[in-house]
């Protein structure tokens, strides 16, 4: 996947990515609206199909708010790439179909570079600048859940 | 280091020695488990609150014909009491009607309060279970030995299908907390403090067993603080092992057996943190971060437009006693608010009947219906751009309370009742009856 990237720093916490004032709604065109609202305003008005966010340490802490991943796969995000993420939020992404990679890339993109990333091979490459990184896949049958586009669908399976 | 020693009939002598967690999901998946392992786990218990709709619409989609276990699911609503939007409404209009359509024996509706108080009072937490809840706080259950933890909404839906969930083992991290806490210094000042020390991704996938002195001296209500705000640190579980405290909240709860599950005192855990919290201070979490700790002293006298005494954190018969010790006879400052929500119809029935009610309204406060209150920002006391409020809840994110130019701080009943008397952030051994 190729996206251009927006870079945000540690601690992206579930309250920023989707404030607790909009999680009566679960209409995910209406959550993709509020994406990293408190954050940064100019995202969910700029954001384009296939952009990646690489951050900083701890990306998704707080709630357990699945309207935190689907907000961002919403609003068209391809991937997030972060030093680390907390546990429930990785969960969430993986379930919702949203890739997540565990990756030091901050000090390898500025915003607006574009990124491409072999989730397979755990490559990570900026493209503007030629720069390249490594990472750990993630475990076999957490790719087979993104490739089928999250936990329902792979669910589905045992109840057809 | 000093170890804990349990008596031997309470584990088996010939098996490996084993962490809590280990044997817990041990347990659960069938098979001696190590730190590390994935595994599919069979769940105990499975709860959810208003993001049952979401579960549901997931559960839908799978399409599975019935809920693996209609026993094991617990449903309630708590964070929008009574609906503050029509979304809501209908939110809990999809979930009554999917209670009713199924048959489901353990819906509390929103006459109860918060979930992570009303399990644990109607007996559905016990001893070495294996939970699960749509909702990261979750780890609150560990305060009765059980290991729980918060997950998603689609996973929910897969947990409603199979009963089961692919887990990793978690390493584990040993708090072994010894010393006193004096006076109006209580188990949130701990886990501000603990938070503080370990950053919040400090203790990231870990499951945190808090032992020694301070934990044995705490009620089961303080334990709730601990494991509760565990997750606060990253952790997975929070745990503090039974005792007769345990049995005594127990007992009148629950009919069904429960054995202690411990972790062995020559298990292996990753990392053993001893803290000395003698003389500890009251402690504040500052804006805009839980790790963002120091004790009240530094921070005295920042003014607050409002104080919040609740939340699945603290809003317990326990913390509602510590504010109203400190607030008796006394008046709320002119141009604070005081909002005090009890975490459940219990606690609220018991504060009504021993007269802390009516002494808590003499002083000021407000006081709202049992449920989440404004923690989250949904309703019932948000902050305008500018505003501070001082609050007993668990987060203090931008924009958590209300507007992003907003700021909230994280403290315990009695900081936070001094705070409200001031009008300013205060220490409350100044007060202190």
């Amino acid at each position: 996947m190729r996206g251009r990237v927006w870079r945000y720093g540690d601690h992206v916490n579930t309250d920023v990515i989707i404030p607790g004032r909009y999680l009566d709604d679960y209409d995910v065109k209406n959550m993709a609206r509020h994406a990293l609202e408190d954050l940064d305003a100019s995202f969910a008005k700029e954001v384009s199909y296939g952009d990646i966010i690489v951050a900083g340490r701890n990306f998704g802490c707080g709630s357990s708010r699945e309207q935190a991943p689907l907000a961002l796969k919403g609003a068209g995000v391809g991937a997030v790439v972060a030093v680390s993420f907390a546990r429930i939020f990785f969960r969430n992404a993986v379930n919702v179909g949203l890739p997540v990679i565990e990756c030091d890339a901050t000090g390898m993109f500025e915003k607006g570079d574009v990124a491409l990333i072999n989730l397979e091979k755990g490559i990570l490459v900026n493209e503007t600048s030629g720069a390249t990184a490594k990472f750990e896949p993630l475990p076999g049958f957490l790719l087979e859940i993104l490739k089928e586009g999250g936990l329902v669908a792979h669910t589905a399976k045992r109840f057809r | 280091m000093e170890k804990r020693i349990y008596p031997a009939s309470l584990f088996d002598a010939n098996m490996a020695a084993m962490t809590f967690a280990q044997k817990v999901l041990s347990r659960a998946s069938g098979r001696d488990v190590f730190p590390g392992d994935i595994i599919s786990a069979k769940i105990d218990l499975a709860m959810s609150h208003e993001n049952a709709a979401l579960v549901l619409r997931a559960f839908k989609e799978i399409g599975a014909s019935s809920l693996w276990d209609p026993e094991k699911v617990v449903l309630l609503f708590d964070h929008r009491i009574p609906a503050n939007t029509t979304k809501a409404a209908e939110g809990h209009q999809s979930v009554r009607r999917f209670v009713r359509a199924e048959g489901l024996p353990n819906f509390y509706d929103l006459r109860e309060g918060i979930c992570h108080q009303v399990l644990p009072e109607k007996g559905h937490v016990r001893p070495g279970m294996l939970i699960v809840g749509t909702d990261s706080h979750t780890t609150t259950y560990g305060a009765l030995g059980a290991f729980s933890t918060g997950i998603g909404a689609t996973e929910m839906a897969a947990v409603w299908a199979t009963g089961e969930l692919w887990m990793k083992v978690p390493q584990t991290f040993r708090f072994n907390l010894t010393g006193k806490l004096e006076g109006p210094v209580s188990a949130k000042d701990a886990i501000l403090h603990l938070i503080g020390e370990m950053g919040a991704d400090g203790c990231d996938y870990r499951c945190t067993e808090f032992v020694g002195p301070v934990v044995d001296e705490m009620s089961v209500s303080g334990r709730m603080t601990m494991c509760n705000m565990s997750m606060e640190m990253g952790a997975k579980a929070g745990v503090a092992f039974p005792d007769h405290k345990t049995k005594d909240y127990l007992r009148g709860r629950t009919e069904a057996e429960w054995t202690p599950v411990l972790s062995d005192p020559d298990a292996t855990v990753e990392k053993e943190f001893d803290m000395d919290l003698t003389g500890l201070s009251p402690q504040v979490a500052y804006p805009h971060s839980v790790d963002n700790v120091k004790p009240v002293e530094e921070m005295a006298g920042i003014p607050m437009d409002q104080a919040v005494i609740g939340s699945c954190t603290n809003g317990r018969a326990e913390d509602l006693l510590a504010a109203e010790n400190v607030l008796r006879g006394r008046r709320v400052a002119d141009g604070t608010r005081l909002i005090i929500v009890p975490a459940s119809r219990e606690v609220y029935l018991w504060a009504a009947d021993s007269g802390i009610l009516s002494s808590l309204v003499r002083s000021g406060a407000i006081v709202t219906n049992p449920g989440c209150g404004p923690c989250l920002g949904a309703h019932q006391g948000l902050l305008a751009p500018g505003e501070r409020c001082i609050a007993t809840t668990n987060r203090n994110f931008r924009g958590r309370m209300g507007s992003p130019d907003s700021e909230v701080y994280l403290a315990s009943p009695a900081t936070v009742a001094a705070s409200a008397l001031k009008g300013a952030i205060a220490d409350p051994r100044e007060v202190w009856a």
